[in-house]
């Protein structure tokens, strides 16, 4: 149990102690806040489908969206 | 849902196949039995007098005068008013009609026939720019133009057409699309070709030179002369995938000032509405936003059809003067409408958007899926009557009409 923590602490330190590559899903203004700060971010330009209503997004997919 | 994929595929066969062509220019007494006196056709869903907004009242007592229904403007209000005259919509009736959509019984209607699939629609004849009465104008001076297209433009035009055989209208439309055009707001390079593909018709038919004169003018002073050529055109083409059960594709996209009204496929002539929105745009110098009427006329059928605000990406000028950013952006807006259709059409392509055929077949699934709502390109009429254009820009469709689409859509499905 105790190794595996290690490892996992090793990887999130490994993953920023160098540079950092980002996607950012969702809201834009994170990725623009990060590209202010000189980190290298991808924007996907994403919402949740039938703007996040789940009654709606459940006759959507039986309707075979 | 293999049901829905196949009427869709059926709708989109239909609106490709579809063959239009400017056939003729008649009175709409003639193109329309359903049409009477005393009945007023007017643009997007079904409305009252006591809803209609100010430029459409104003186009109403306007074109009360014009029939004659009464004597002046104060009468012809208090005529309507009193459920003098009946209203409907133009859609009702195979009609189309830009902004209030005004069409009455002696108007001239220019008459498109789908060849492909034997049926008609109609238009009345674009009066030009300014003070008009689609914007809600209603003095003597565009009363005169009113009657000048039915007493002497109409029925010359008409003779043309006739003698011609019809002009068809994909080739114009696909040749304007390399030429900057969107069908909605420039019409420019359309309005040229139609000119060129008519005048020697209308030298050979129209008898009076002086009046041939004016008419050949007449047409070449008007950069918008087209757009109710493409409306009725898009009427044409979508009137014949009207009642595919299941399927999902929009079949019209109009606006009455008040409500703005969607049609749908699988639900047949049922409209489903919503308060229409203001568009965002810019102004003729001396007006504002403060000026503005909402959104208003059939227009939106050249969006239905994949051209005006979907095409885009064909006129970088439009983006400009709607004011909708940088003509460098104008693609933008042709892929996001990419986004809630169903396929491009393969022979309307956009040279510079590297031949991208329009985005066709609206899916209401789509829309309400991801939230991107049809962008239409449109003009600007003053809230008061009387008073006109004041502006162009761009107006998305209400979300909440294609989200009621959709439940009716699942229920007829059974999967409410």
């Amino acid at each position: 149990m105790g190794e595996a923590q290690d490892e996992a602490m090793t990887g999130a330190q490994r993953l920023l102690s160098g540079p950092v590559a980002v996607v950012n899903v969702g809201l834009e203004g994170f990725a623009a806040e990060l590209r202010q700060n000189g980190v290298e971010a991808i924007h996907v330009d994403w919402t949740p489908p039938a703007g996040g209503d789940p009654k709606m997004a459940a006759i959507l997919s039986k309707l075979g969206v | 849902m293999e049901r829905i994929e196949t009427a869709n595929a059926e709708a989109l066969a239909r609106m490709f196949a579809a063959e239009p062509v400017l056939a003729d220019v008649i009175p709409a007494r003639e193109a329309m039995p359903g049409l009477k006196d005393r009945m007023i056709l007017h643009a997007g869903p079904p409305i009252g007098w006591e809803r209609m907004c100010g430029p459409m009242r104003g186009a109403v007592a306007g074109i009360i005068v014009f029939e004659g229904w009464a004597a002046d403007l104060a009468e012809a209000e208090r005529l309507a008013a009193a459920g003098g005259v009946e209203f409907h919509p133009n859609h009702h009736l195979d009609a189309v009609g830009p902004m209030t959509g005004m069409t009455t019984v002696s108007q001239p209607v220019m008459v498109v026939e789908n060849r492909a699939f034997g049926n008609r629609a109609f238009c009345a004849i674009n009066e030009g720019l300014g003070k008009v009465m689609r914007f809600g104008g209603n003095d003597a001076e565009v009363l005169d133009r009113l009657r000048w297209l039915r007493d002497t433009f109409g029925p010359a035009l008409g003779a043309a057409i006739r003698e011609k055989g019809g002009v068809g209208l994909k080739a114009i439309i696909a040749r304007g699309l390399g030429m900057g055009d969107e069908m909605h707001q420039r019409n420019v390079a359309c309005s040229g070709l139609f000119l060129r593909e008519i005048a020697p018709s209308l030298a050979r038919t129209c008898g009076d030179r002086e009046a041939l004169a004016r008419a050949l003018a007449f047409i070449a002073a008007n950069d918008q002369f087209f757009l109710n050529i493409a409306m009725a055109m898009g009427k044409a083409i979508m009137d014949p995938v009207r009642g595919i059960a299941g399927s999902t594709v929009v079949t019209a996209m109009s606006r009455n000032g008040t409500d703005f009204g969607i049609r749908v496929s699988g639900t047949g002539d049922r409209w489903f509405t919503a308060p229409v929105e203001m568009p965002e745009g810019l102004y003729f110098p001396g007006f504002s936003a403060a000026d503005a009427n909402p959104d208003m006329g059939d227009s939106a059928i050249v969006e239905t059809i994949g051209l005006g605000g979907f095409a885009m990406a064909a006129a970088p000028a439009v983006a400009g003067f709607v004011g909708a950013g940088a003509p460098s952006s104008a693609a933008t807006f042709t892929r996001a409408m990419g986004e809630i259709t169903l396929a491009q059409n393969p022979e309307w392509t956009i040279p510079a958007a590297d031949y991208l055929g329009v985005p066709s077949g609206i899916d209401i699934r789509r829309v309400v899926e991801t939230g991107i709502a049809p962008t239409i390109n449109t003009g600007i009429a003053h809230r008061e009557p009387g008073i006109g254009q004041v502006g162009a820009g761009v107006v998305k469709a209400p979300m909440a009409c294609f989200e009621q689409a959709v439940m009716a859509i699942a229920e007829e499905l059974g999967v409410a």
